[in-house]
Formats: C-alpha cells, sequence, structure tokens
C-alpha cells in the first residue's frame, strides 16, 4: 500500500471576521504519487483548501495532515520545504531582480552549494523555457512566463508534494503539453502532484482523479469519466463539458448511434467517432 | 446611453471607421534587444470583434497595451511606427485621454485595483469621468449583475478569490461603457459557466450595441464561430490574420504551438473520411454535419 501524502478530517475554516463557512467538512486523503485535479466554481473554496496543505493556513476544526505530521504542530517553513505551492497569482511570489535569482533563492535558503545552485537553476530554467530570460526582471515577463517562472522556483528545490493553483493560464497549447509530461515525470518519480484548475479539457485529459469542490464541500471524488458525464455535478460546480464530451453526448442522444460514454481524452474519443462513421459507411456497403 | 451599430448606407459610399489602425508598429521593451512587436499593421473597424492569439510572449498584451496608450506612455521603450484610436495618434494622446474610448482589462486583474471596496473600485472610473450618483449606482447594480456577482458588493477587494477578483475589475470597465473594449485573457481565472456567460455578454454588446471588441482568450470555443478577425501573433509578428474559419486551418497554428479548438480539430482529423465538408466551428453544425452522414452513410453529395 502506497503512503499517504495529506490527510484531511473533517476541515472546517472560515476567515477571521467572517462568519460564513468557506470550508464545511472536507475529508480527504492523496497517497504518495497520486496525480489530483481540483475543480470547482469560483469561490467555491479551492485555494482556501491548498493553502492548508502547507500550514499556510490552520483548520478552525478537524485536522489536516501532511506525511502524517499535524500542520497544526509543525512550521510553515519546515512543511515548505515538503510542499511546494504554486499560487494562483504569481506576481504575489517574486521579489528578485532577475529570472535567475528568483528560482536560486530558495536553494541559498536551503543552504546548497554554489555548484549545485548553478545546475539545478539552469537545468528548471531549461525545463520551463525560461533560459533565455534568465537576465530579465521576473516583473517585466508576459503572463505566461511569469507562470512558468513560479512553477520553476518551487521545482527547482524538489519538494515531495507539488500543489499548484491554475497551472495552464496563460499557457499555449506546447506548453500544457509539456507541462502535462512534466507532472507525469513528477508523479512517476513518486512525488505527489494536485492541481486546481478551472481547465476542464486539462484536468480530464491528465488526470486519473478528480475532486469536486462546491460550495465549501466536496461533491465528488473519482475517474474523470463518472464526473463529466454527470449531470448534477457538471451543473453544480459551474463545469461546462469539453466540446468534443458535448459533441457525442448529443450524437448518442440524437442519432440513437451507439457511442462508448465513458471516454474522456480527446484522441479516444476522435476514435469513437471515427468507428461510428466506419459502421455506417461499411453497413451500407461503402469502401 | 449605447451606440446603435452603423448601417451601410445604400448607396455604397458608405465608409466605416475605423476604431484601431496600427502601422509599421515596432517596439522594444527599455533595455531590450529584441523587439517585442516587428512591424505590425492591422486595422480594427468600429464593430468589429476580433481575437487575438499566439503563444506564449508572442507580443499579444504588448500590442494590447498600444490600444489605450499604456505604450509608449506608461511603458517606456523605442516605439516605431503609429498606433491610431479613432483617429488619435496614441503618441499625442494621455491614457487618460484614450481611456475614455478605449476600457481595457488587463491580464493580471490584481495590477488594476484602485480601491479597498468592490463598490468603489467599480465607482471610481465613473466618478472620474463625473456622472451623478444615481447614475452611478444604476451602473454599478447593472454590472454587478451582468458579471453575476451582487452578493459582492460590499466585500474587501483583497478577500476575493482569483476569480471574483476577475469578475469586478471586468465589472469595473464595462460601468465605463467605452466604444472600444480590448479583454487580455478575461477568463483566465473564471469557472467555465462564468467565462462562458461573459463571453456571450461580449458577443452581445458586439452585436446589439455595436462595441468594438477586442479579445485575447484561450476559449474559443464559443467565440470562434462569431469574431468577425482573428489575429495570430508569432515573435512578435502578424503571422495570420482573417476569417477565423480559414485561419484555423492554416497549419501554422499547429506549427507555433497555439490551441485549436476542439471541434475544428476533430475535423482537422476526420478530413481523410470526410474530405470535402467545411469545417464545422460549433457543436451544432459538427452534429449537423455528422447526422447527415449517420443518417445517409456519407456526406458525400453535398
Ligand atoms: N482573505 C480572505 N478573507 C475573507 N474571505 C476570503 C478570503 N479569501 C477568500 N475569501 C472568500 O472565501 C471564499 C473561497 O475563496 P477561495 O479563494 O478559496 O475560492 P476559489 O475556489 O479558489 O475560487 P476561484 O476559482 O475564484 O479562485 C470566497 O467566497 C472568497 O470571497
Ligand atoms: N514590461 C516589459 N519589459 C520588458 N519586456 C517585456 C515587458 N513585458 C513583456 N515583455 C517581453 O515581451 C515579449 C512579449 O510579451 P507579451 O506580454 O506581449 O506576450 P504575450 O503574447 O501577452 O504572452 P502571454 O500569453 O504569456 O501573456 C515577451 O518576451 C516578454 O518577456
Ligand atoms: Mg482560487
Ligand atoms: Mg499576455
Amino acid at each position: 500500500m502506497r503512503k499517504v501524502a495529506i490527510e484531511v478530517h473533517d476541515l472546517w475554516f472560515k476567515y477571521n471576521h467572517s462568519n460564513e463557512w468557506v470550508l464545511k467538512g472536507i475529508n480527504l486523503t492523496v497517497k504518495v504519487g497520486e496525480k489530483v485535479a481540483i475543480l470547482g466554481e469560483n469561490g467555491s473554496g479551492k485555494t482556501t483548501l491548498i493553502k492548508h496543505f502547507n500550514g499556510l493556513l490552520k483548520p478552525c476544526n478537524g485536522v489536516v495532515k501532511v506525511f502524517g505530521v499535524d500542520t497544526r504542530f509543525a512550521s510553515v517553513a519546515k512543511l515548505a520545504r515538503r510542499v511546494g505551492i504554486v499560487f494562483q497569482n504569481p506576481l504575489h511570489q517574486f521579489f528578485s531582480e532577475t529570472v535567475w535569482d528568483e528560482v536560486a533563492y530558495a536553494l541559498y535558503n536551503f543552504g546548497y552549494s554554489e555548484e549545485e545552485i548553478e545546475r539545478r537553476v539552469e537545468y528548471t530554467l531549461k525545463l520551463m523555457d525560461l533560459y533565455d530570460l534568465r537576465y530579465k526582471s521576473p516583473f517585466t515577463l508576459s503572463g505566461g512566463e511569469m507562470r512558468r517562472l513560479a512553477l520553476a522556483s518551487i521545482l527547482v528545490y524538489n519538494p515531495d508534494i507539488i500543489v499548484i493553483d491554475e497551472p495552464t493560464i496563460g499557457q499555449d497549447a506546447k506548453h500544457k503539453r509539456k507541462l502535462a509530461e512534466i507532472l507525469n515525470t513528477l508523479a512517476n518519480m513518486g512525488k505527489t502532484v494536485i492541481v486546481v484548475t478551472h481547465d476542464i479539457e486539462f484536468a480530464i485529459e491528465y488526470f486519473p482523479r478528480i475532486i469536486v469542490l462546491s460550495s465549501g464541500k466536496i461533491i465528488a471524488d473519482g475517474s474523470p469519466n463518472k464526473i463529466i458525464y454527470d449531470d448534477n455535478i457538471v451543473n453544480r460546480a459551474n463545469i461546462i463539458r469539453p466540446p468534443i464530451i458535448s459533441l457525442i453526448i448529443e450524437l448518442s442522444k440524437r442519432y440513437n448511434v451507439d457511442v462508448d460514454l465513458s471516454k474522456t481524452k480527446f484522441d479516444e474519443i476522435v476514435r469513437e467517432i471515427i468507428n461510428i462513421i466506419r459502421r455506417k459507411e461499411s453497413s451500407l456497403g461503402i469502401r | 446611453m449605447y451606440r446603435a451599430i452603423k448601417e451601410p448606407s445604400k448607396t455604397g459610399d458608405f465608409k466605416m471607421t475605423e476604431a484601431i489602425r496600427v502601422e509599421n508598429l515596432t517596439f522594444y521593451y527599455e533595455g531590450e534587444v529584441k523587439p517585442a512587436l516587428k512591424n505590425i499593421n492591422l486595422s480594427i473597424n468600429e464593430g468589429e470583434y476580433v481575437i487575438i492569439t499566439g503563444p506564449s510572449g508572442s507580443g499579444k498584451s504588448t500590442l494590447c497595451r498600444t490600444f489605450n496608450g499604456l505604450i509608449p506612455h506608461f511603458y517606456k521603450g523605442k516605439m516605431e511606427g503609429e498606433v491610431y484610436v479613432k483617429g488619435l495618434r496614441v503618441k499625442e494622446h494621455s491614457v487618460r485621454e484614450l481611456s475614455k474610448i478605449v476600457g481595457m482589462v488587463f491580464q493580471e486583474p490584481e495590477n488594476q485595483v484602485l480601491t479597498l471596496s468592490v463598490k468603489d473600485e467599480i465607482a471610481f472610473g465613473l466618478e472620474n469621468l463625473g456622472y451623478p450618483p444615481n447614475v452611478i449606482e444604476d451602473r454599478i447594480e447593472h454590472v454587478l449583475d451582468v458579471m453575476g456577482i451582487k452578493h459582492l458588493k460590499n466585500k474587501v477587494i483583497f478577500e476575493l478569490s482569483g476569480g471574483e477578483l476577475q469578475k469586478v475589475i471586468v465589472a469595473s470597465i464595462l460601468a465605463m461603457n467605452p466604444d472600444i473594449l480590448v479583454f487580455d485573457e478575461p477568463t483566465s481565472n473564471m469557472d467555465p459557466k462564468s467565462a462562458l456567460d461573459f463571453l456571450k455578454y461580449t458577443v452581445k454588446i458586439n452585436k446589439e450595441y455595436g462595441k468594438t471588441v477586442i479579445i485575447v482568450e484561450h476559449r474559443l470555443d464559443y467565440i470562434i464561430s462569431y469574431a468577425s478577425k482573428i489575429v495570430v501573433l508569432n515573435d512578435g509578428e502578424i503571422v495570420a490574420i482573417g476569417n477565423p474559419r480559414k485561419v484555423l486551418m492554416e497549419d501554422i497554428l499547429e506549427d507555433i504551438g497555439i490551441s485549436i479548438p476542439q471541434i475544428p480539430l476533430l475535423f482537422k482529423k476526420l478530413k481523410r473520411l470526410l474530405p470535402c465538408c467545411e469545417t464545422p466551428l460549433t457543436i451544432e453544425e459538427a452534429l449537423s454535419l455528422l447526422g447527415r452522414v449517420i443518417a445517409e452513410g456519407s456526406y458525400r453529395g453535398t
């Protein structure tokens, strides 16, 4: 059995001065090496939830454990070394004069040797397609570049749990695919990867487990096909199905064709549609 | 309050006024040796709906910044060529003047926050434009309603979630009701339903009130079939421009690594099976084409 990375037990949370509960009894276990996407409408509490994973926020009620340690009794600095969080707004994260220094910062903090820092920073910047921009100020980057920098500055110190709030914002198709590959590699290396995203296509294409939050509660937790084909979940969490999913649902409804409504990956659905056309043609003796 | 779209005159001598005109524009940010924009020429008529796309770092935001004078007035650098907004040379007009004509939502909404509360944030621009309090109050209610955020009216800005903040900033720009609206990734933090509602609204104000809409957006599924023009940037240059239906089929898009919406992408992949059909852009178009294939075994003959 795989070890548990994050364990959330009956977590209740509200911000100071507010009397509205933002998180209302969250229960959740994420194992080491898992890849999880969290979806949910604006204001549903996603960012608030992940801020509990490195102890930045502490539960009002209930318990959050990271590698078995209750976050109430652990220092944020210690947790941060094992749990890297990339925040929704990267601007909050930057303070260095150059892209290079921004990425190197944590390594200096953790006391790595100059040589090791040099090696790691160079590798990470190249991985994130930022090496050519290394002398620029983080604040003069494009939106997409800033987000890749925010991720680079976390990846560089190799935390065990990587949490990214909205990783695909500002990324073109090429960078999205690359990001998915990187996250995959990390999970295969035994890292735990958690993303919060509104990018449904990205979530159902690349994540085997999806958690849906709505009004501070988990309303679904399962494989992409369990979630994306469920009208109730989709509507409650303000999800819009990717067009290709809507297309095959409508195809099966309107034309009564036999389609497999469990596929979620784009290429699989394309194949499904090709099969429909082929079946029809051969039944009519064409080709 | 809203200006109706101009009807072309019957005599055919009507010339649509240009909303934006860009001539031989090259721009270097201060201290950079590589231009962020290279020899851009672009004309956008009043009442157009224009999508700007391109890979990360290709110059989309930079181009948008020239439309309200942030470039060259706020971002320093070397600017060659000209940008005109409704005939005004941006070099000669302040951001303040231009912002009466052009409303812009930045890519990072937080950079745009000016006040502490949601209500003040939306009122701010209106007060500057000298509107009376009752009009301001009406406008605030209207845009909060449009963005589906009435419940946030009395909230503190820095206590909002990412998507909530983005909706407030969009609302504050809509409230000023400018003729030209420039949105730089306005839905990046919105949930899919909110994003779709907002995009539908941009189409509505374009269609019904003749607003010129210029939008950098990754969620193209809905707007692609509606846009009058798509501009594709790569490395600071325009590499494709024109009708979305045509531009989307150009191989350059995949070559430079930008995303094509799922429906046209699907039919690109079905090209061999369905060689002579016009590429569908919407789910409805796709359904009717596939419906014909399923009913007749073939669409051949169309
Ligand atoms: N610092 C804060 N003080 C008070 N309320 C807050 C604070 N931060 C967030 N909230 C409120 O808590 C709720 C949940 O916010 P959170 O940021 O967790 O949402 P989210 O699911 O990440 O939304 P989004 O998709 O818009 O990013 C929202 O209603 C928000 O207004
Ligand atoms: N203020 C600035 N100073 C210097 N260089 C800048 C500045 N803003 C952007 N750049 C650079 O100019 C280029 C174009 O940036 P721009 O922000 O226009 O790209 P973009 O197409 O909007 O990208 P994204 O999709 O990632 O937001 C990038 O290489 C970027 O690093
Ligand atoms: Mg959030
Ligand atoms: Mg940009």
